[in-house]
């Protein structure tokens, strides 16, 4: 009984976003019997493939106890320079590489001022934002639209899932749930994960602890700024065009996700695996709105608004239940 | 013993300037293998300075350490610990959301396949626990478990991340009792008797004397001096620390109190919260002192918290100016005039990021509502008026709370509710961490307050010190009001009560 209360508390948020989850799906499978299809769920993983990415890099970043608010114009401009890339003949492989690496550089950069110039996270990522949103336009004003044959191949290419008949995801998809899985197994038990928890928790105590403080920080915003890039990859290939209007305020759809996946904006806390169900309310919500078909897309926003706000307030429960 | 040839680390001629305060004026230290050394002076004296400078947290100006025999520059705390100087900083720093098996181990813990081993390390870090005589679940998050129990982990940690040459503790057993404070000795020990160097800062002048081997006295970040303990008489330290003789400290006295058959200034009746203590009764009187004494968890902090209604309690009732309490919380007694001063400054009170004057007045500022403000005159008038009463060091009223030393830090939250004029005074360990000398001034204080008619509790787990102030005390046990002493009582009868049995 004491066991089953303390993994309770323990993993209250999480079991909460679990729950709606599956609430939200009931509600909209009963309202709209094809959401039934199995395809239907898979097809908020493809649907949602960028944003669980990034909102990976954010889940990090936000235990860390800072934040990233660059990942949705880092889309824009992967996107767009792949594209004009692509269009001048580069070798595709040989793109994506570049692209991650000027994600990763961009983000060890912000990482660098925010830890060395003791900057807010805030602001240089929001500067970070601009400069990579300004980028993308400066490269072209308009959109570019992608013809390569790889990247054909990958946005069309569809995988038939095991178990269910007739379902399948793209190529692009498997990338958003390798890196889950990878993000998990490093957050929850490598050194270099917990040493992000304890800087989230407080990062004066992890210097005096002889913890690797600058250089976990580092690595956390490297990761976050290699995460957008390869969600911007991600994102060019299934729309095949670049456009440096592309994420509008997809990071704010993201820290909507990793806070409704159980991750507190303070640090210290919170799992991938929320985060995972986080993006999927996020899509599940859209998805019903398409159902419908009536409603327009701002409900989606007024829906994720209200179930953050509902989400920030369990936790601050379970963080009363907890400290008694 | 130690062998004066055997140095481990010399510091010599170390200056280090903040802003506004030299902390540290040419600072000469040396540390031998297999001793204790302690370290001691009055608040703000630049110990904890010293050891950051040791440690690498801090840079500084001038001087240079010697550390085996070879100059060295100690670029960072984990270069330190690299090189085998592990501190346990003076606020317990490990991180409370994490397990104590990870606070002890994270850095060099098992691995297997390049993850952490959970089996391997929380097997281990129960070991290192339980070599320290202490028996918990070590998968629980730190935050979870006692002051205490998280101190002592912060030594285990220390100890375990590297097998250290030099260990330096500040003020480790300022929020122990006598028993873990022991353990924590013993620990010592069986280190330095291994050959590690220990630097041991303290208050507790007979810890200096039951453990140390040296003493080093620092005053206004100068060296005052370093002796044998053995050869060095009490009087005489006290008096290198705070710069004078503490005459008065033999003299006060506390003023008669007369119980006046006049109602209580405040009443409890079968006062009780579940879990937290059992109901209780209490009366406290305008003019008298009612100490707190009890072991360390035994419900002292859990008695003013009810009285104080940060936790309502489900039991009882409370009536404080000849009015019924109905409704519990903080605030309602702020406005019966009653002022809890906590127990835990960092978690409790203490804005590290504003000045000691806006410190200072919150609670005041809180009392008279939002509305209306203080002027500025009014405030710098108050804050300066405490800061000169309890002895602060800081440069100024403007000073950043966050930039006091730890004891100083402790004497701004204690001016905080002394500024709203109470009635009724909760004292929950308010000389955690201070120095002999305004310890004996804040005991004065307590005395002089009650005398002017205010009702004070005081808890403190020095016994000494609850007799000194106290016109009755109260003792606790298990969470439980065991009895209650008036008048003339030996220390040994309370320290019965305290353990229980005979
Ligand atoms: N970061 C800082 N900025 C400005 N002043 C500081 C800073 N750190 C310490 N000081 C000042 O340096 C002096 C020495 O402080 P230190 O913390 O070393 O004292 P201490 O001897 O450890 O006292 P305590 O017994 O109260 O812990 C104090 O006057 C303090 O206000
Ligand atoms: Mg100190």
């Amino acid at each position: 009984m004491q066991k089953i209360k303390s993994f309770l508390l323990k993993n209250g948020p999480l079991l909460a976003t679990v729950a709606i989850f599956i609430l939200v799906y009931a509600i909209g499978a009963q309202l709209y019997p094809t959401m039934k299809k199995p395809q239907v769920f898979f097809n908020l993983f493809i649907n949602n493939g960028s944003l669980l990415i990034i909102s990976i890099g954010m889940t990090m970043t936000v235990i860390m106890g800072g934040i990233d608010l660059s990942v949705g114009a880092m889309i824009a401009l992967t996107s767009v320079a792949s594209a004009a890339l692509l269009q001048k003949n580069a070798d595709p492989v040989f793109v994506m590489v570049l692209m991650l690496l000027m994600g990763t550089a961009l983000g060890f950069v912000m990482g660098c001022i925010i830890h060395y110039l003791k900057v807010e996270a805030f602001v240089v990522t929001l500067m970070g934002q601009f400069f990579a949103r300004g980028m993308a336009y400066v490269i072209n004003e308009s959109s570019i639209t992608i013809k390569n044959e790889f990247y054909n191949y990958l946005a069309l290419t569809k995988i038939n899932l095991p178990f269910f008949e007739k379902a399948y995801v793209y190529i692009p998809t498997l990338a958003g749930i390798v890196l889950l899985i990878f993000t998990f197994i490093l957050l929850s038990s490598t050194r270099f994960g917990r040493t992000v928890y304890a800087i989230g928790n407080n990062e004066q105590s992890a210097l005096l602890m002889g913890l690797p403080v600058a250089r976990t920080k580092l690595i956390v915003y490297s990761f976050s700024g290699f995460c957008s890039a390869l969600a911007g990859i991600v994102f060019s290939i299934s729309l095949l065009s670049g456009y440096g209007g592309y994420g509008q305020s997809m990071e704010m759809d993201a820290i909507a996700s990793v806070v409704i996946g159980g991750t507190a904006l303070t640090g210290g806390t919170g799992t991938v695996l929320g985060t995972l169900f986080g993006v999927l309310i996020n899509g599940i919500i859209v998805s019903i709105l398409q159902f419908n078909g009536t409603l327009t897309s701002w409900w989606t926003r007024i829906g994720v608004g209200a179930l953050t706000l509902i989400f920030i307030g369990i936790q601050s429960l379970f963080y009363v239940k907890k400290k008694d | 013993m130690s062998n004066p040839n055997d140095e481990i680390i010399r510091l010599e001629g170390i200056c280090k300037n903040f802003p506004g305060v030299q902390a540290l004026k040419n600072v000469d230290f040396c540390l031998r293998k297999g001793e204790i050394h302690a370290l001691v002076g009055e608040n703000g004296a630049g110990k904890s300075t010293l050891i950051k400078v040791m440690t690498g947290v801090e840079r500084f100006d001038e001087g240079k350490i010697t550390y085996d025999g070879k100059e060295i520059v100690i670029r960072s705390p984990q270069h330190a610990q690299n090189i085998g100087i592990s501190t346990v900083y003076q606020e317990v720093n490990l991180c409370s959301n994490i397990s104590v098996a990870e606070n002890l181990l994270l850095g060099r813990e098992p691995r297997k396949l390049g993850c952490i081993d959970w089996k391997a390390m929380n097997k281990r870090a129960k070991a290192i626990m339980q070599d320290l005589d202490v028996d918990i679940d070590v998968t629980q998050p730190l935050g979870s478990f006692s002051t205490a129990i998280q101190q002592i982990a912060a030594i285990a940690r220390a100890l375990e991340i590297s097998s250290p040459k030099v260990l330096i503790l500040d003020e480790p057993t300022s929020s122990l009792d006598a028993h873990e404070s022991n353990l924590i000795f013993k620990v010592m020990r069986k280190l330095c008797s291994a050959g590690v160097g220990i630097i041991f800062i303290t208050h507790f002048i007979k810890q200096v004397y039951e453990i140390s081997d040296r003493i080093t006295v620092l005053r206004n970040g100068k060296l005052v001096a370093t002796h044998e303990t053995a050869s060095l008489p009490t009087i005489q330290l006290i008096s290198e620390m705070i710069g004078h003789s503490l005459a008065e400290y033999d003299e006060m006295k506390k003023s008669e109190f007369v119980v006046n058959h006049k109602k209580a200034l405040l009443e409890a009746k079968e006062l009780g919260r579940k879990g937290m203590v059992e109901p209780f009764d209490l009366e406290l009187h305008a003019g008298e002192v009612v100490g707190l004494a009890g072991l360390l968890g035994s419900g002292r902090t859990e008695v003013v918290k009810v009285l104080f209604g940060i936790d309502e309690p489900d039991n009882g009732c409370l009536i404080v100016d000849d009015q019924l309490i109905k409704k519990h919380s903080p605030f309602e007694m702020i406005m019966h005039g009653v002022a809890l001063c906590p127990e835990d400054r960092k978690a409790s009170g203490i804005v590290g990021d504003l000045t000691i004057r806006e410190n200072i007045i919150l609670a005041i500022q809180a009392r008279l509502g939002w509305f209306k403000f203080l002027s500025k005159q009014k405030q710098y008038e108050i804050a300066n008026k405490y800061i000169k009463m309890l002895n602060i060091a800081t440069p100024s009223s403007d000073q950043l709370v966050k930039n006091l030393s730890g004891g100083n830090q402790q004497k701004v939250i204690l001016a905080r509710w002394l500024a709203t004029d109470p009635k009724m005074l909760l004292l929950d360990e308010p000389t955690r961490g201070i120095d002999v000398g305004t310890k004996a001034e804040i005991q004065k204080l307590v005395i002089n307050l009650a005398t002017e008619g205010m009702g004070c509790v005081f808890i403190s787990s020095e016994l000494e010190e609850v007799m000194r102030t106290s016109h009755r005390v109260v003792v606790m046990r298990e969470h439980e009001k065991v009895t209650e002493f008036a008048g003339e009582v030996s220390e040994r009868e309370i320290m019965q009560a305290m353990a229980g049995g005979e």
